[in-house]
C-alpha cells in the first residue's frame, strides 16, 4: 500500500519550540503566591519512628504548610501491590524515603524548616542483600505482607513479594536430550534512568476544592487516578496537566512529588510547586532492580536449544512499585526470540531496606537478556559454532509461539540478524585487541487500554485527543501521521491535543514500548470513524450510495465519477450547521490475544493480556586496552523490527538512544549502595554516556506488516537497550578471551579477570 | 549586599542590582524570564545550562554573577526565533537531534562556539566540543550529524 505521511521523516510537531529555548517544563512554569515545597527524608534503611516533633518548624516564618503521614489518609497505593505510604507510616524502609512535606515562601526558608523537624527514630537491623533477605530469619521490610491488596493472584512470605512461574514442556525430559547443559549465574546492578529533566510538580486549588496538577510525566490518567486514591479525593475533583517532559524513561510512569505537592497546597490553600534536585533522583527515586540470575541451558552438538531452567532474583528494594509487573515480564522474556519446547522459568521480586526500584526502558528485560544472551555466547564457543549462526538457527518463524505460547503473526528476528551479519561486514578480519559480539531482543508493544477521538473542524481539519504522553521520543507526531493517513488529511491538517485529563481520553501510559501500537490503533480506528461519518454525510448530500465515495486529499469524491465531490471543509460547514452536529469519531482499544495457552502451567503472573512482539539483533565492534581494561566501543549496528516504521527518523532516534543507555549500562553505570545509602548521588559519581564513549551509530529498520498493528506498524522504544550489554560482554571476549558475569564491565573487572 | 552588575545580554544592556553570589542560572531563569536554559543539576556536571560567555561555553549554574560583569553574554534565546532559526536550529530540527528537547538550548550553544572558532570540524572534534553536555535521549549520534550538516548549512551561506 502506498501511503503519503506515514513512513515519512517529519520533523516534531513541537521542534521549534524546543530549539528555541521556549518549550515549558515544569520548572519553567510558576504561579502567583506559589509556595516551594521540600521533602524530608530518613536517613536510616529501616528504622521506627517514635516521634516527629515538628512545632519548632511550624513556627519558623514563611512557612506555610507541614504534613506528616497523620495528616494523611491512612492508605497504601502501588500498582502491583499496595504497600507504600505516600509518608512513611509507623517506620522507614529506606534511606531517603519520605517522613514530611513542607511548603514555605521560598526554598531557603522550606530547607530550613527541614532541618527544624526533628524525628525521633530508633533502628532496626536492616535486610539489604536479596539473597539473605530471603532466609527465613533475615529481619522482615514488611509485617503486615498479607494485608497487602494485589491487583494479581499474587505468590508472597516473608521479603518475597511475589513469585512468578512459568513452564512448558518437559524440563527433565528436555535436559536428558541434551547433548550439553551449562549453567551461570550473571548479576547486574541497580542503574538510574537519569532522565535529564529530573521529576517536579505543582499543584493548585480552585474555590470549589478542585485540584489542578502540572507533572512532568509519563501519563496524566495514571497520576490522577492515583492522587485520587492516596487522597481520597474523587477523580473529578482531579485535573492532571502534561507540560513539556525532559525525558522520562520509566521514571516518570507512577507518581513522584504529586500526591505532596497536593496535600500542601490543600492545606496552604496557596499553589505549591516541587522540584526534585539531581541527589535526590539518584538517592530516592525509582532505579532499575538490580538482579541474580541463573540459567541453565541444554543443547544438542548442532547448538539447538531443547531445555532451559532460569531463575531470576531482582531486588525491589523498600516497596513493590513496578517490581512484580517488572519481574513478571522479565520471567516471560527471558527465553529471548528462540524456539525452546521445554522451559522453567521462576522470577523471584524481593523486598530488602534499600530504595524501592521501578520501571526502567526494559522493564525488567535488561537483566534477563544479560544472563541469557551472555550464556548463549558461552554455548556457542564452547560448540564451536558462530555466535551468530546458532541465534539463526533457534531463532523464531512467523507462526510460531514464544514463551507461554501466544501467537505471533509478524517475526523479523532472522531479518534482524541477516541486516547485521552484512552490515558489520560479520566475518572480516579484525586488528588486535578488537573483538565483535552479537545480542538479540524480543519485546512486547502492548499491555492494557487506550482510546482516542478525532474532532473534524468545520473547516475540514482534525483535532486528535489521546492520552499518548510525549515524553520526547516523539509519539504526537507519530500520532498526527497515524491520523492524517487514515483521514487522508495532511501532517499540517491535524493538531494533537496536549495531554490533560479534562480533554484527552484515557490512555494507560508512556511505558512498555506501546504507544505507536496501542495508542496507535485507538487513533487509527478513531479515525476511521470520523472518515466514516464524513462518507456518509457526504453520501446524503450527494445523493451517492456511501461504498461507492473514497475520502482523500481532504475530499469525498464518487470512485464512478470523479466529478462529483465534496470538500471536508464544506463537509464540516454542513455538520456543524446544517446536519448532525460535529463530527466526532471515537475508539478504545485492547489487545485481546490470550497470552497463555491451556497447556502452560504459569502461577502468579501480574498481566492479563501482553500485546505484539518486536524483535532487534544488535552487533559491536570493541577495542580492549589490556593495560587499562579501558573497553571502548568502536562500531555499533542495531536492527530492529518495528513492523512498519510510521516515522523512520524518530524509531533511529529510538535505536540510538537506547544503545547508547545501554553502552552506560555495559560499562560504567551502577547505583552504588553503601550501608544502606547510595552514594553515587551526582551525575560525577553516577557517570552516563557522553558524546566521546560512543561512536556513530548505525540504526537500520527491518519492516515487517504486523496485521494488529496500525498500517502494520510495532513499537520500538525500550528494545534497543536490552541487547546492548551483552552484545559488548560477547565483543570483550571475542576480543580477549575473557568473559565477565557481572556489570558493569568496568577496567579492574576486565584486569581482574585477565589475571585469572 | 546586592550589587549592581552590568552586562550585555543577547545583544541588549543589561543592568541588575542582585547579589554577586547568586549563579547566573539562577538569574537568568528567575529575574529575567529567560527559563531557556536549563537546570539539569545545579552542579556544573551535565551542561543543560550552557550559555555563552564572550563566546565560550559555560555552565551557568557555576558562574557567580559578580564574574560576568561586562561579559557578553548569549542564551539560547539569543540564537534565532522561529521565524528566523539559526542553521544550527534549523539542522537540529532536519537531521532528528532533538527529542525531549532539555539538552538542547545548552547542546545549540556548545555547537554554535566550536563552529565559531572552527567552521568545518572533524567527527572527533564536534564529539570533544558537546562533551560536556549529557544528552540521554539521542545517543548523540544525530546530534553530530545536525552540527556536520549546520557547518555546512554556513559555509554555504558566508
Ligand atoms: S545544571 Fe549546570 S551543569 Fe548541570
Ligand atoms: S534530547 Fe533529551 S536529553 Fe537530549
Amino acid at each position: 500500500m502506498g501511503f503519503s505521511v506515514v513512513g515519512q521523516n517529519l520533523p516534531r510537531l513541537e521542534g521549534k519550540e524546543k530549539v528555541t529555548g521556549q518549550a515549558k517544563y515544569i520548572d519553567d512554569l510558576n504561579f502567583p503566591n506559589m509556595l516551594h515545597g521540600k521533602l524530608l527524608r530518613s536517613p536510616y534503611p529501616h528504622a521506627r519512628i517514635v516521634a516527629i516533633d515538628t512545632a519548632a518548624a511550624k513556627a519558623l516564618p514563611g512557612v506555610k504548610a507541614i504534613i506528616t503521614a497523620e495528616d494523611l489518609p491512612d492508605r497504601r497505593h502501588g500498582p502491583f501491590v499496595q504497600d507504600t505510604p505516600l509518608l512513611a507510616r509507623g517506620k522507614v524502609n529506606y534511606v531517603g524515603e519520605p517522613v514530611a512535606a513542607v511548603a514555605a515562601v521560598s526554598l531557603e526558608v522550606a530547607e530550613r524548616a527541614l532541618s527544624l523537624i526533628k524525628v525521633n527514630y530508633e533502628r532496626l537491623s536492616e535486610v539489604l542483600d536479596p539473597l539473605i533477605a530471603m532466609e527465613s530469619d533475615a529481619p522482615v521490610v514488611h509485617e503486615n505482607l498479607d494485608a497487602y491488596p494485589a491487583v494479581f493472584p499474587v505468590q508472597r512470605h516473608g521479603n518475597i513479594c511475589s513469585l512468578i512461574t512459568i513452564e512448558d514442556g518437559d524440563i527433565e525430559q528436555g535436559f536428558k536430550t541434551a547433548d550439553f547443559v551449562f549453567e551461570d549465574t550473571f548479576t547486574t546492578p541497580m542503574a538510574h534512568q537519569c532522565h535529564l529533566e529530573t521529576n517536579g510538580a505543582i499543584a493548585a486549588i480552585d474555590a470549589q476544592g478542585r485540584v489542578t496538577v502540572w507533572a512532568s510525566t509519563q501519563s496524566v490518567h495514571l497520576n490522577q487516578i492515583r492522587i485520587a486514591e492516596t487522597l481520597d479525593m474523587p477523580m473529578s475533583k482531579v485535573r492532571v496537566i502534561q507540560t513539556r517532559v525532559g525525558g522520562g524513561f520509566g521514571a516518570k510512569v507512577e507518581l513522584t512529588v504529586q500526591p505532596y505537592c497536593v496535600a500542601l497546597a490543600r492545606l496552604s490553600k496557596r499553589p505549591v510547586k516541587i522540584i526534585l534536585t539531581r541527589e535526590e533522583e539518584l538517592v530516592a527515586t525509582r532505579p532499575r532492580h538490580s538482579s541474580i540470575v541463573t540459567v541453565k541451558t541444554g543443547v544438542k552438538k548442532d547448538g539447538t536449544l531443547v531445555a532451559r531452567q532460569i531463575k531470576l532474583i531482582y531486588d525491589t528494594g523498600a516497596y513493590a512499585d513496578d517490581g512484580p509487573g517488572i519481574v513478571g515480564f522479565g520471567s516471560l522474556m527471558a527465553n529471548g526470540p528462540y524456539r525452546i519446547p521445554n522451559y522453567k522459568i521462576e522470577g523471584y521480586c524481593v523486598y530488602t531496606n534499600k530504595v524501592a526500584t521501578g520501571a526502567y526502558r526494559g522493564f525488567g528485560n535488561p537483566q534477563a537478556a544479560w544472563a541469557c544472551e551472555s550464556q548463549l555466547d558461552i554455548i556457542s564457543r564452547e560448540l564451536g559454532i558462530d555466535p551468530l549462526e546458532i541465534r539463526l538457527r533457534n531463532a523464531l518463524d512467523p507462526g510460531d509461539k514464544t514463551v507461554g505460547g501466544q501467537n505471533l503473526f509478524s517475526v523479523g528476528i532472522k531479518e534482524c540478524l541477516k541486516a547485521i551479519k552484512e552490515g558489520m561486514d560479520w566475518e572480516s578480519p579484525k586488528s588486535k585487541n578488537r573483538g565483535r559480539g552479537v545480542a538479540c531482543v524480543h519485546h512486547l508493544s502492548g499491555l492494557l487500554a487506550s482510546s482516542a477521538y478525532v474532532r473534524i473542524n468545520q473547516d475540514g481539519t482534525a483535532h486528535v485527543a489521546v492520552g499518548a504522553a510525549d515524553i520526547g521520543q516523539g509519539s504526537d507526531t507519530t500520532m498526527a501521521q497515524i491520523a492524517a493517513e487514515e483521514l487522508g488529511l495532511s501532517i499540517e491538517d491535524v493538531a494533537v491535543v496536549s495531554q490533560d485529563t479534562d480533554s484527552t481520553p484515557y490512555n494507560w501510559a508512556t511505558t512498555a514500548t506501546r504507544l505507536t501500537y496501542m495508542a496507535g490503533n485507538a487513533v487509527r480506528r478513531a479515525a476511521a470513524d470520523a472518515k466514516q461519518q464524513l462518507i456518509n454525510l457526504a453520501a446524503e448530500v450527494l445523493g451517492l450510495p456511501a461504498d461507492k465515495l473514497s475520502a482523500r486529499n481532504k475530499v469525498v469524491v464518487s470512485v464512478d465519477e470523479p466529478q462529483k465531490r465534496i470538500s471536508y471543509a464544506e463537509l464540516g460547514v454542513i455538520s456543524h450547521w446544517v446536519k448532525g452536529g460535529q463530527i466526532i469519531g471515537n475508539n478504545s482499544w485492547m489487545f485481546n490475544e490470550q497470552p497463555f495457552s491451556i497447556d502452560v502451567k504459569v502461577t502468579g503472573f501480574p498481566f492479563r493480556v501482553l500485546g505484539a512482539y518486536n524483535y532487534g539483533a544488535h552487533a559491536v565492534e570493541v577495542e580492549v586496552d589490556h593495560e587499562t581494561g579501558l573497553v571502548r566501543v568502536v562500531n555499533a549496528l542495531t536492527a530492529h523490527d518495528v513492523g512498519k516504521a510510521i516515522n523512520p527518523l524518530s524509531v533511529e532516534g529510538q535505536s540510538q538512544g537506547g544503545f547508547t543507555q545501554g553502552v552506560g549500562y555495559a560499562l560504567f553505570e551502577d547505583l552504588k549502595v553503601k550501608d544502606g545509602k547510595i552514594i553515587s548521588n551526582t551525575l560525577l559519581d553516577y557517570k552516563i554516556p557522553t558524546a566521546v564513549d560512543v561512536p556513530a551509530i548505525k540504526s537500520l529498520i527491518v519492516e515487517t506488516n504486523e496485521q494488529t498493528g496500525p498500517f502494520g506498524a510495532k513499537g520500538i522504544g525500550e528494545a534497543p537497550l536490552v541487547p546492548v550489554a551483552p552484545a559488548i560482554a560477547n565483543a570483550v571476549y571475542d576480543a580477549i578471551g575473557v568473559r565477565v558475569k557481572d556489570l558493569p564491565l568496568t577496567p579492574e573487572r576486565i584486569l581482574d579477570a585477565l589475571k585469572v | 549586599m546586592k550589587q549592581e552588575i552590568r552586562f550585555i545580554l543577547n545583544g541588549e544592556h543589561v543592568s541588575l542590582n542582585v547579589d554577586p553570589s547568586r549563579t547566573l542560572l539562577d538569574v537568568l531563569r528567575e529575574d529575567l524570564g529567560l527559563t531557556g536554559t536549563k537546570k539539569g543539576c545545579d552542579e556544573g556536571d551535565c551542561g543543560a545550562c550552557t550559555v555563552l560567555i564572550a563566546g565560550k561555553p559555560i555552565n551557568s549554574c557555576l558562574t557567580p554573577m559578580g564574574k560576568i560583569n561586562g561579559q557578553e553574554v548569549l542564551t539560547i534565546e539569543g540564537l534565532g526565533d522561529p521565524e528566523q532559526l539559526h542553521p544550527l536550529q534549523e539542522a537540529f530540527l532536519k537531521v532528528g537531534a532533538v527529542q525531549c528537547g532539555y539538552c538542547t538550548p545548552g547542546m545549540l550553544l556548545s555547537a554554535k562556539a566550536i563552529l565559531d572558532i572552527n567552521p568545518q570540524p572533524t567527527e572527533a572534534e564536534i564529539r570533544d566540543s558537546i562533551a560536556g553536555n549529557l544528552c540521554r535521549c539521542t545517543g548523540y549520534t544525530k546530534i553530530v550529524e545536525a552540527i556536520k550538516y549546520a557547518a555546512n548549512l554556513l559555509e554555504g551561506r558566508s
